[in-house]
């Protein structure tokens, strides 16, 4: 407890960055955990540019939207950001309730911030069971090897990608290779997919937008918890929120992480 | 002792200083802001997702506007351009790295495709 503010905060005494140790210690968490997610979305660009001949265009892959026949791309996953930002904004709200000791505004917002993260969660399943699923006639690895993708809006025809090029393939000619394709490719796993000819994309699609889901659950398992303190008074007691902010910053750093994977993995 | 009628809290470390929450009145306000700004980033960058521009030079308006947004979140929503000198540049500094290991990794993709063919 030091009365007057010291000079130098190097100079010994003193806590050099004045904040809590457990704040201080999220904040390291959370760079750390930065370097994991980091890591992660590097290696897909370098795998990307390895096969930039043959990478999926992510417009051309997430194009589906609740109740909506047609192609709508990357509007999804923009209402999923929108989400997320938007828990974001309850989260931040809950903290600021919390600097003027309201604790009912507190569970209020902190209720809504569940609630966000609850919905973005049933996005993701959403979005994953279509990504799994894929089309009604998938993808063919025709007689030459070359891989050619389906439209279920454009029945009989045939689409080959080859070096940001699309080539359109229909009628009998397309009715022919279909009949002698080697493979037929329907939806997307861990061993093959039909977006592309590369496991990679299905694979980093599982790995980044899975760990990053599972924080998003991490993050609303530790605001519940957080709701259930709250409701029952124990910072109110405690005169500080200062547990909401830490949970506050963890929710954030999901928020952040999201707004790179939805550059780096639908948009570029 | 004064700390009693101010809000804050300890460190909780060995020097168990008090840190006051310094309570901005106008904060809401500042936090739609924020809200609206990203919102408004978001939905510019669907917008122009299939403008007929320069693939590259979208690419990099994407990569600008991202780092915008980011610099929203984590300096307003998680408060760390009113954190102490000192802490923010710990936070911030090690991820020179970062930069460096997308240099690195992207330019081994670029070769490792150019070996292929």
């Amino acid at each position: 407890m030091t009365a007057s503010k010291p000079k130098s905060a190097w100079g010994g005494g003193v806590s050099p960055f004045n904040v809590s140790w457990g704040k201080m210690f999220m904040w390291f968490f959370l760079v750390s955990d930065a370097f994991t997610f980091s890591s992660l979305i590097i290696a897909y660009g370098a795998m990307r540019h390895r096969f930039t001949d043959i990478w999926p265009l992510p417009g051309d892959v997430f194009t589906h939207f609740p109740f909506i026949h047609g192609h709508v791309p990357l509007a999804y996953v923009g209402l999923m950001t929108f989400i997320l930002i938007m828990s974001s904004v309850t989260m931040v709200l809950a903290v600021e309730a919390g600097h003027r000791r309201h604790n009912k505004g507190v569970v209020t917002w902190l209720f809504w911030t569940i609630v966000g993260g609850f919905m973005f969660l049933g996005s993701q399943a959403w979005e994953w069971y279509h990504f799994i699923k894929g089309s009604e006639e998938g993808a063919y690895i025709l007689a030459d090897g070359r891989f050619a993708r389906t439209d279920d809006l454009e029945p009989g025809k045939l689409f080959i990608w080859k070096d940001h090029q699309k080539t359109i393939i229909e009628g009998t000619e397309a009715a022919q290779l279909k009949a002698s394709a080697v493979k037929n490719i329907k939806g997307a796993n861990l061993v093959e997919n039909e977006y592309g000819n590369t496991p990679l994309f299905g694979n980093f699609f599982f790995f980044i937008t899975g760990f990053h889901g599972f924080h998003v659950f991490s993050g609303v398992v530790i605001n519940i918890i957080i709701l259930i303190n709250v409701l029952n008074g124990v910072y109110l007691r405690r005169g500080h929120y200062e547990q909401v902010e830490k949970a506050g910053l963890y929710w954030h750093f999901v928020d952040l992480v999201w707004v790179f994977v939805f550059t780096f993995f639908y948009l570029v | 002792m004064a700390e009693e009628h101010k809000h804050g809290y300890y460190t909780g470390d060995i020097h168990n200083q008090f840190v006051e929450e310094h309570h901005v009145p106008g904060i809401k306000k500042t936090i739609w802001k924020t809200f609206w700004i990203l919102l408004g980033v978001t939905i510019f960058e669907v917008a122009i997702a299939f403008a007929p521009l320069n693939k590259e030079l979208l690419q990099w308006i994407f990569v600008v506007l991202t780092i915008v947004k980011s610099a929203y979140i984590v300096g307003i929503f998680m408060h760390l351009f009113h954190e102490q000198f000192t802490f923010k540049y710990t936070i911030l500094l090690p991820f020179i790295l970062i930069v460096y290991l997308i240099f690195i990794a992207l330019a081994e993709g670029v070769y490792l495709f150019d070996i292929a063919k």
